[in-house]
């Protein structure tokens, strides 16, 4: 089933398209090089809904990383004279306080931290397994590739949820572990991707032709296999990331992820379902920040595969 | 095909072999054992409770004892739960899970396809935007803060069914989970099958259909919906394993007695013969699941077929 709208090379190259248009340009050759993220890039700035992603990605997580220190409460400081109080603006809480009179838009974002950070870490461990394993199961073919492959099949059938808390048991409930743990459940589907790719790639001819010139197998993976995968590797990477803050707000929706005094985004849901009736604020400022977070990350990652993807509409 | 199938099946015993034998021993690699409770035991009682289930064997043995239990269709007694066997459990929520999980997915079917159809047919239209934006929602709102907003919204501020609980499986106790279970899955299908369908209306035989002078409604019906169909079937086989052996989240929410818990609870209670009976169920249906995908599959799309 191939699309028959691909345009020739070159065919629009100079003319603006509009965003989403029917027929966007065709890339160049993913082998002329550096072009290729020159190109993406003018794409990406066309599509309003993934520039505008990502500026308030950066401002969230600006906000959280820069925020609580401009803010007058610690993380855990009580105020004693606002337990529960409602958002307002005289007390200086405005997002309101929780059962403990701790401030809760500071604690939203450092809660944001946590979970921006575990979905970088997290999704870079993925990165680096999946790329890894996909490149070489690819690469050296044969019997490896089918052990390794039936290997990510039987992976597959281990329910997940089980894996990351027998892991979360095994090893202890500390956040780097929650990193670790997430991004060796998350590995899979980038394993088989890079293989799929890599298959596809080991027949070209530069491949042959570093061969031929006496370039090591860890070579050839590591300089011209990687770097060449690393189209589709992206737009991957774009929808692991808000994959991998829901599953953290999920583990920590359960009280398995993060602990006091640390706190998530699904530490707060958590705490906010448990008070929703007498304080709704406590359930949705979270809820908000979670949402604008992972609304974000999708469109640009759906931006993000329009552009790499000449293939895409 | 019936070859086929049954080498597929017979490919299915190793795989269920590891994922068990992987599940055994990184769940007795945890710390910890089914009787340390918050009530610490007497050593000798303790000792005796041990040898009752086998658990001072050496782990090897136990292993072995257990496939051959397995291999009778005995998934062992619960620790926690006394008095009930694992299967037992499991053949008490597995029914709830189902009916949940399937109400559920039959709804994002009803609900997801058409939408996802309608947005690709209608591509860059206002419908399109809309259908689209909402399943973004869909995705980027997790359940398990839509599930809570539901219950209060519907259960307890306006009263109009209940906030939780089974009862049984009445009718008025499913809307609010199955609802909640759904929205996610809506959004993913639609996704899914507008991308495809925008794909097979791009292709050459959608042309020919078109050319011979077929209405633009023959064309999707008759030509255009069964391809597309392909990557939503492989999207459902696992997707559908996951749902019906139960949401944690939706499960816990509303207070569901399905065996979803049996997943989160089994593990942090080392009740070991529970935990990998619910796996090994889980991991059955996978298996399952992935080869209905396959025979599907040369159902739907005629360029494959299965003849090895």
């Amino acid at each position: 089933m191939t699309s028959t709208t691909t345009p020739y090379r070159g065919e629009h190259d100079d003319t603006p398209l509009p965003a989403g248009g029917p027929n966007p340009p065709a890339g160049p050759d993913k082998n002329t090089g550096e072009s290729l993220g020159r190109e993406a890039w003018r794409r990406l700035k066309q599509n309003k809904a993934a520039m505008a992603s990502l500026v308030i990605l950066t401002l969230m997580a600006l906000i959280c990383f820069i925020g609580p220190h401009l803010l007058p409460w610690a993380l855990d400081e009580v105020d004693w004279s606002n337990f529960q109080t409602a958002p307002s603006l005289e007390n200086g809480h405005y997002f309101g306080t929780d059962a403990n009179g701790r401030d809760i838009l500071v604690r939203t974002l450092f809660g944001g931290q946590v979970s921006l950070s575990v979905a970088l870490v997290a999704t870079f461990v993925s990165l680096v397994i999946g790329v890894l394993y996909g490149a070489v199961a690819g690469y050296v073919g044969g019997r490896t590739d089918n052990l390794m492959m039936r290997f990510v099949d039987i992976m597959y059938s281990l329910p997940f949820m089980f894996l990351v808390i027998l892991l979360m048991v095994v090893f202890g409930r500390n956040i780097f572990l929650i990193y670790a743990a997430i991004g060796a459940v998350e590995w899979l589907d980038m394993a088989r991707i890079v293989r799929g790719q890599t298959l596809a790639l080991k027949r070209r001819e530069f491949i042959e032709a570093a061969h031929a010139l006496g370039v090591g197998g860890p070579t050839i993976v590591r300089r011209h296999l990687i770097p060449n995968t690393l189209g589709p590797v992206i737009i991957y990477v774009t929808l692991t990331v808000p994959k991998v803050i829901l599953l953290e707000s999920f583990l920590s929706f359960l009280g398995l992820g993060v602990q006091e005094p640390l706190t998530s985004w699904g530490v707060l849901i958590s705490e906010g379902k448990d008070m929703m009736e007498s304080a709704p604020w406590m359930l949705i400022v979270p809820s908000v920040f979670l949402a604008v977070t992972l609304f974000c990350l999708n469109f640009l990652g759906d931006g993000l595969r329009d552009a790499l993807d000449p293939k895409t509409r | 095909m019936l070859s086929y199938t049954l080498k597929r099946l017979a490919f299915a015993v190793p795989t269920l072999l590891v994922v068990i034998t992987i599940s055994f021993f990184l769940m007795r690699a945890a710390p910890g054992g089914p009787f340390d409770g918050e009530r610490q035991l007497p050593p000798e009682i303790e000792a005796n409770l041990k040898a009752a289930y086998h658990l001072d064997e050496p782990l090897p043995m136990q292993y072995l004892r257990y496939m051959g239990n397995l291999a009778q269709g005995d998934f062992g007694p619960s620790f926690k739960y006394k008095d009930f066997s694992v299967t037992e459990l499991i053949m008490q929520g597995f029914p709830v899970s189902l009916e949940i999980g399937g109400l559920a997915i039959g709804l994002a079917l009803l609900i997801g396809l058409p939408l996802g159809v309608i947005a690709a047919l209608k591509r860059n239209s206002t419908i399109d935007y809309l259908v689209m934006s909402l399943a973004l929602g869909g995705i980027a709102v997790p359940n398990f803060v839509i599930a809570p907003i539901m219950a209060l919204v519907f259960g307890v501020l306006l009263g109009w069914l209940p906030a939780g609980g089974w009862n049984g499986g009445a009718l008025p106790n499913l809307v609010l989970p199955v609802i909640a279970l759904s929205i996610q899955q809506i959004a993913y299908i639609a996704r899914m099958m507008r991308a495809s369908m925008i794909e097979t209306m791009g292709s050459h035989f959608i042309r020919t259909a078109r050319a011979k002078g077929l209405s633009e409604v023959q064309v999707v019906l008759r030509h255009a919906l069964r391809p597309s169909l392909l990557p939503v079937v492989s999207y459902l086989g696992p997707a559908i394993a996951a749902i019906v052996t139960g949401s944690v989240v939706i499960e816990q929410i509303f207070g569901i007695p399905g065996i979803g818990r049996y997943f989160v609870q089994g593990a942090l209670n080392r009740d070991y013969t529970l935990v990998m009976g619910t796996v090994v169920f889980y991991g059955a249906l996978i298996v399952l699941m992935n080869l209905l995908v396959d025979l599907l599959y040369s159902a739907l799309d005629p360029q494959i077929r299965y003849n090895d």
